[in-house]
């Protein structure tokens, strides 16, 4: 057993050493609304099904509005684009951009993890593109695999928006190959 | 058959209230509401404080079969005597609206009765039939917690959206207004109580999309412009003193009502373009027991020569009566559903207008 874990331990060390990005986060200082519309936008055109978003962030710091600068760019690539309310009060909104299903969940109200199952949201993990904020609230149906972005807005610019972008779990590279393009550009 | 006096039972749970009602209607006469009864989550949910969704879901499945004998029970009436169960089928809570469903398809395979599939939205904004009588067609501001539009009413099923909100329903930017304030939930009833004691000039908080000549709205930005005029009070003052969280409660209020009173007198004026004059304006929805904002919308209506509706705060917030009445008028018109009724998370009333677009581009927040 003792050899085992010894085994395991070597495939992590191996595994952060090919993966550098894992769990440090990438920051970038967006100047204003159409900034964060942007990278939505750049993001959202390597997002598969199946990935997911958490955003983080207090009242006012922007998530509902990256997340619907997401949704309405990928559903305006194939045409029709839907009003992207907040989902505070509905906790779930689902939409469609061709053949890709979003989900957009705020769970602000909820209390429990134990209520996730009855938002269906878990099967929308694995099957759809899935942004959801206040993550704090899914508790042990955290994945393990997911892009965690937290807005902040800084002191002296109220206009401006501090975003932290921390990949976690394997295959981001898409996702971190459109970053490097955006802090390049 | 459907020109005669119709008695039908409502069922709501497509959010955070259990309801069940029963209307009956006699062509020519006012509909009388005969029994509603709304189990609401209030005081379970202020322990968290805010709304408990799963608590609400389970208690649907929980309460729903109680609030409909309690509404059969309090009506004086048995299944026997209904002439149809209607049940809201959508927007909402995919919980909610599923136990509700499923118990209507119950109560209609046990029973025979015709089952109707509502839409919560319409059931909104058709309640002014119920509460006085209106007609169609009419403007009806509908604004709640998660809901913000403005609707040409031309029928049970047909609707024009003529404008709305691009991010939060004004409900809902009272409710993270008071928590940004450190006031209670839900936040309406707390930012009115604590904006009598406030200067609504103090702070000079944005109007956003005000200078738009339309009916799209926005309030996410107001918000954000709350949470900064409340860092700059705290920061001079070293904490938030009592009056400037007043002041700061008023200015926030004050602004919810100018952008709403102002689009209000956009989309009369666009009432009376295409449907020529003698408006009637109705306005449903919790907001409307604000007694600020309802008092600015009856004078915008008075000075547009609009009749000016709106239905007591108990028809206003979800309860079943509005679904049973809303049934009513989808059955006269032969509308009725089979047991495959779906619950329907999304349901737009009108999917005939484009989308509000959102805010990226054009900086409604700035």
């Amino acid at each position: 057993m003792e050899g085992l874990a010894g085994v395991d331990d070597g495939v992590k060390t191996e595994a952060m050493i090919t993966r550098p990005s894992e769990a440090r986060p990438i920051v970038m200082t967006l100047e204003g609304p159409e900034a964060t519309a942007a990278l939505a936008e750049r993001l959202g055109g390597v997002l598969r099904s199946g990935d997911t978003l958490l955003l983080q962030g207090d009242i006012g710091a922007g998530k509902t509005h990256f997340a619907r600068a997401l949704i309405q760019s990928l559903q305006a690539r194939h045409g029709a684009v839907e009003d992207v309310p907040s989902p505070t009060f509905t906790i779930v909104q689902t939409y469609h951009a061709g053949p890709l299903e979003i989900w957009h969940a705020d769970l602000y109200r909820l209390a429990d993890p134990s209520e996730l199952a009855e938002l269906g949201l878990e099967g929308a993990l694995s099957q759809a593109l899935t942004l959801v904020e206040w993550p704090d609230r899914l508790g042990t149906m955290t994945p393990s695999r997911a892009l965690w972005m937290s807005f902040r807005i800084p002191p002296d610019r109220p206009e401006a928006r501090i975003v932290e972008i921390t990949p976690r779990g394997a295959g981001w590279e898409r996702v971190l190959g459109a970053l490097g393009a955006e802090a390049g550009s | 058959m459907h020109e005669l006096e119709v008695t039908f039972l409502g069922i709501e749970s497509s959010c955070d209230d259990t309801a069940a009602a029963v209307v009956r209607h006699v062509p020519g006469q006012m509909p009388s509401i005969l029994s509603s009864v709304v189990m609401g989550q209030t005081e379970l949910h202020e322990a968290f404080g805010g709304v408990v969704p799963e608590i609400a879901a389970r208690a649907h499945a929980e309460k729903l079969d109680i609030a409909v004998e309690r509404a059969l029970r309090n009506a004086g009436l048995t299944l026997a005597a209904l002439d149809g169960v209607a049940v809201t089928a959508g927007p909402g809570l995919i919980g909610g609206v599923l136990a509700g469903v499923m118990l209507a398809k119950g109560i209609a395979a046990g029973t025979g009765l015709p089952l109707v599939g509502v839409n919560h939205l319409a059931a909104h904004a058709l309640t002014p039939g119920l509460s006085d009588g209106l007609e169609p067609p009419y403007l009806c501001l509908l604004v709640s917690g998660g809901h913000c539009q403005f609707l040409l009413v031309h029928g049970a099923e047909a609707f024009t959206r003529v404008g709305g909100t691009i991010d939060d329903a004004p409900g809902e930017a009272f409710d993270k207004t008071a928590r940004i304030l450190g006031l209670g939930q839900p936040g309406g009833p707390a930012i009115e109580a604590e904006a009598k004691a406030g200067d609504p000039n103090r702070f000079a908080l944005p109007r956003p999309l005000l200078d738009r000549p339309d009916c799209t709205m926005s309030f996410s930005g107001l918000k954000t412009a709350v949470l900064r005029a409340r860092d700059q009070a705290i920061a001079a003052a070293g904490g938030l003193r009592r009056a400037d969280r007043a002041d700061l409660a008023a200015s926030f209020q004050r602004a919810v009502r100018d952008v709403l009173s102002e689009k209000t007198r956009l989309a009369l004026r666009l009432y009376r373009d295409r449907l020529g004059d003698s408006p009637s304006l109705a306005v449903a929805g919790g907001v409307a027991a604000n007694a600020e904002i309802r008092a600015a919308l009856t004078e915008v209506a008075a000075e547009s020569g609009a009749r000016f509706v709106a239905p007591p705060l108990s028809l206003c917030t979800d309860n079943a009566a509005m679904v049973a009445w809303a049934g009513i008028e989808r059955f006269r018109q032969g509308g009725q559903d089979g047991l495959d009724l779906g619950a329907r998370p999304r349901w737009p009333l009108d999917r005939s207008q484009p989308a509000l677009l959102g805010s990226g581009r054009k900086g409604a927040k700035a």
